[in-house]
């Protein structure tokens, strides 16, 4: 064992605990990180975009150093069937602003840089270690971690769990659940690399500039998810995550579901000569606010994916990972600054303020989307995108017939798919979700 | 004992990129680590100095970001890092390396104690010229064992080192004395875990960086692109060659019969050195 005692130890270096480790660093507070990849950023899988205003209230002049890839000037959505899809398109000459909202990033070189800053603030970052254990003492307060090294147990007045959407030391030490296989995603990227103004020219783009697509439908197979496509600056990040549950009953594979996605006629010209130099996967908490477990005790805090912090519907996942770490090192720092000992009461504190934050009442908000969306995934998947193309397409193609006899064609289409009771109910069901 | 090792932070060539159209290798972005061939060196010097005792001194040259390098052999428990790092090396080939690296392991030999054995790795993955080691040696006037495969015995006393060393026809058992430098081979051994004690001293650890001036060098002519006669013409990915793959069927034979026969159909040279090896056989 170390003789020598912390005042926090943080466990894992994605965003959540590199937030978190940064914030006590900061306030003066002698922290020790340890993560398991050889360097912080090594395990971290993410599309990825970054959001400026959460960065922000950690490290607020992060523009200065931090590598960005392009800010993002528009943003796509795609219903999709298998040959064709139907657009949301929202581009604004007002995202060239000089502190842009939105960035494209590289989880690998971000989370470096990420590291350095925690560590320049003071904390001890110690990498290739993984946390085995919790250790709890009598009463089940957290004192410390055991880790993988030799003589590696280490002692803290408080645990700041950040290690990620399978949350196996929460479930080891019992503080937890372990996520169920419908509350978690399965999602798979790849880099495909392109010259800086292919993509510039395939996607409309000057300089900096970058765009996000969004897309689902036919592509997911049935199954609840997502495809996503983000420009970097000589690459294009594209991915389609599934719910496990899905993947598990429906036999499909992850790999085969990714290259569908890139072989759809609306996909296959944007990557079209590209070369992949990166293949990645990782889960994805997408339970929502129903799924969060405990997230205080004796002793420790829970932040980041490990507290299922993922708000699916807009895709925000690492800005209520930097939010939650930035909160519960705030709320840590008030305990110890009061010299007021690490107990679950005192430690709720961190619970109060993400409740006022953004992170519960956007989560809350979508509280009930996530089951709707995976008990009703066949309609919403399948059966609408299908209907929407087909309703589209008719409504496009010029061939001599009569427009209103092409609108009661459509209706009808709708309306012997899923009936009437079953589109006011899925409209009734989606609005009171989305409320 | 004082043994010194060598190391090279290198882009991880499992990850480097061409650039399609100027072909140059595309550094950025692509992650660097420490020579694989250079563990084997830290790990047989950290084994030497646990069973004679002594200092293990890990020497890197490249930009201030080879620090991580650095700390990273500190964590498996080397004792010193020292860091030769100046403008004036950039764009040194083997030759500017060697100088620069001989000149720092003299200064070293003068700050810390003459070391006893130097070691590299046999070769590094972005160069893989394998004369860094020879060259080292050369300059510092140290005998030379390459291509080591295992360390059989050393003896600080005597001044003496037994190791094996594989070459093309076999192994040879080879004693020198010291001081030697050893270029050590992949696979000869496993390298160890530091403590998390370990781990954090490293962690914490002054890194010694030295500039040209500090380690000594006198002679900037041979250092860096200066002095470095070696030019890079043209760097080009190699294209893909087609085999033309082909379906053996066994008739009469057993199947590895028919495979032999259509190997040597095809690579008769390679039958005429295989019967000369054979002998009477």
């Amino acid at each position: 064992m170390i003789d020598e005692r912390f005042d926090a130890i943080v466990v894992g270096a994605g965003m959540a605990g590199n937030a978190a480790a940064y914030t006590l660093a900061e306030r003066g507070l002698k922290v020790l990180q340890l993560e398991r990849g050889e360097y912080s950023g090594a395990k971290n899988v993410q599309g990825a975009i970054l959001y400026s205003d959460m960065l922000e209230k950690i490290i607020p002049n992060f523009r200065e150093d931090a590598p960005l890839e392009r800010h993002l000037v528009e943003q796509r959505f795609w219903m999709m069937d298998d040959r064709s899809h139907t657009g949301m398109q929202y581009r604004s000459d007002d995202f060239n602003e000089e502190k842009p909202n939105r960035y494209t990033i590289i989880r690998t070189q971000f989370d470096k840089w990420f590291s350095q800053k925690v560590r320049d603030a003071g904390a001890l970052v110690i990498c290739e270690t993984t946390v085995t254990s919790l250790v709890q003492n009598g009463e089940g307060k957290v004192i410390g971690v055991r880790t993988d090294r030799k003589d590696g147990e280490v002692h803290a007045d408080v645990v700041v769990l950040a290690e990620g959407v399978s949350g196996l030391l929460g479930t080891r030490a019992g503080l937890r659940e372990r996520p169920e296989a419908d509350k978690v995603a399965l999602a798979s990227r790849k880099c495909h690399f392109l010259p800086s103004e292919t993509i510039e020219a395939r996607f409309n783009l000057k300089g900096d500039e970058g765009v996000v697509i969004e897309a689902a439908g036919t592509i997911s197979q049935g199954m609840t998810g997502m495809g996503f496509i983000y420009t970097n600056k000589e690459c294009i990040s594209l991915g389609i995550g599934c719910l496990v549950s899905d993947f598990q009953e429906t036999g499909q594979t992850p790999y085969d579901l990714i290259e569908r996605f890139k072989m759809h006629p609306s996909v296959a010209p944007l990557i079209a000569g590209s070369e992949v130099k990166e293949y990645s996967a990782h889960l994805i908490p997408e339970g929502g606010y129903n799924a969060i477990p405990q997230l205080y005790g004796d002793g420790w805090v829970m932040v980041g994916d490990a507290a299922q912090l993922n708000n699916a519907i807009h895709r925000e996942g690492s800005n209520l990972a930097m939010t939650s770490g930035r909160l519960a090192a705030e709320a840590i720092f008030q305990v110890k600054s009061r010299r007021d000992p690490m107990t679950a009461e005192n430690l709720s504190l961190y619970k109060k303020m993400i409740d006022d934050s953004f992170v519960m009442k956007d989560l809350k908000k979508y509280k009930d989307m996530p089951a709707l969306l995976h008990t009703q995934s066949k309609n919403f998947f399948l059966t609408y995108p299908q209907l929407v193309s087909k309703a589209m397409q008719d409504f496009l193609r010029v061939d001599g017939t009569p427009k209103i006899q092409k609108e009661k064609a459509s209706l009808k289409s709708f309306v012997s798919a899923r009936s009437w009771w079953g589109l006011a109910g899925d409209a009734v069901r989606l609005a009171r979700a989305w409320r | 004992m004082h043994i010194v090792v060598c190391i090279k932070q290198v882009p991880d060539s499992a990850q480097i990129r061409v650039h399609p159209v100027t072909n140059t290798i595309m550094r950025q972005g692509v992650p660097t680590i420490i020579n694989p061939y250079d563990l084997f060196a830290v790990e047989e010097a950290l084994r030497l100095r646990d069973v004679h005792g002594g200092e293990v001194t890990v020497l890197t040259m490249g930009p201030a970001s080879a620090e991580d390098s650095l700390r990273r052999v500190l964590t498996f428990g080397a004792d010193r890092a020292v860091l030769l790092t100046d403008r004036f090396f950039a764009g040194s080939d083997t030759l500017a390396t060697t100088f620069a690296l001989a000149t720092a392991i003299r200064k070293i030999g003068e700050t810390f104690g003459a070391p006893d054995i130097v070691f590299t790795g046999k070769q590094t993955i972005d160069g893989d010229t394998a004369q860094v080691g020879p060259g080292i040696a050369k300059r510092l006037d140290f005998r030379q064992l390459t291509y080591v495969s295992k360390l059989v015995s050393a003896d600080p006393d005597a001044k003496e080192i037994v190791v094996e060393r594989r070459s093309e026809a076999g192994v040879q058992v080879l004693k020198s004395k010291l001081p030697v430098l050893v270029t050590m081979l992949e696979g000869t051994n496993e390298m160890r875990r530091g403590t998390l004690e370990e781990a954090i001293a490293a962690t914490r650890a002054e890194i010694v960086t030295w500039s040209a001036a500090d380690a000594g060098v006198e002679d900037m002519q041979k250092c860096g692109l200066r002095g470095s006669p070696t030019i890079v013409k043209k760097v080009f990915a190699p294209s893909a060659r087609s085999e033309k793959a082909a379906f053996v069927e066994a008739e009469d034979q057993t199947p590895a019969e028919a495979l032999v026969e259509a190997i040597f159909e095809r690579q008769p040279a390679l039958q005429e050195d295989l019967a000369a090896l054979a002998g009477g056989y």
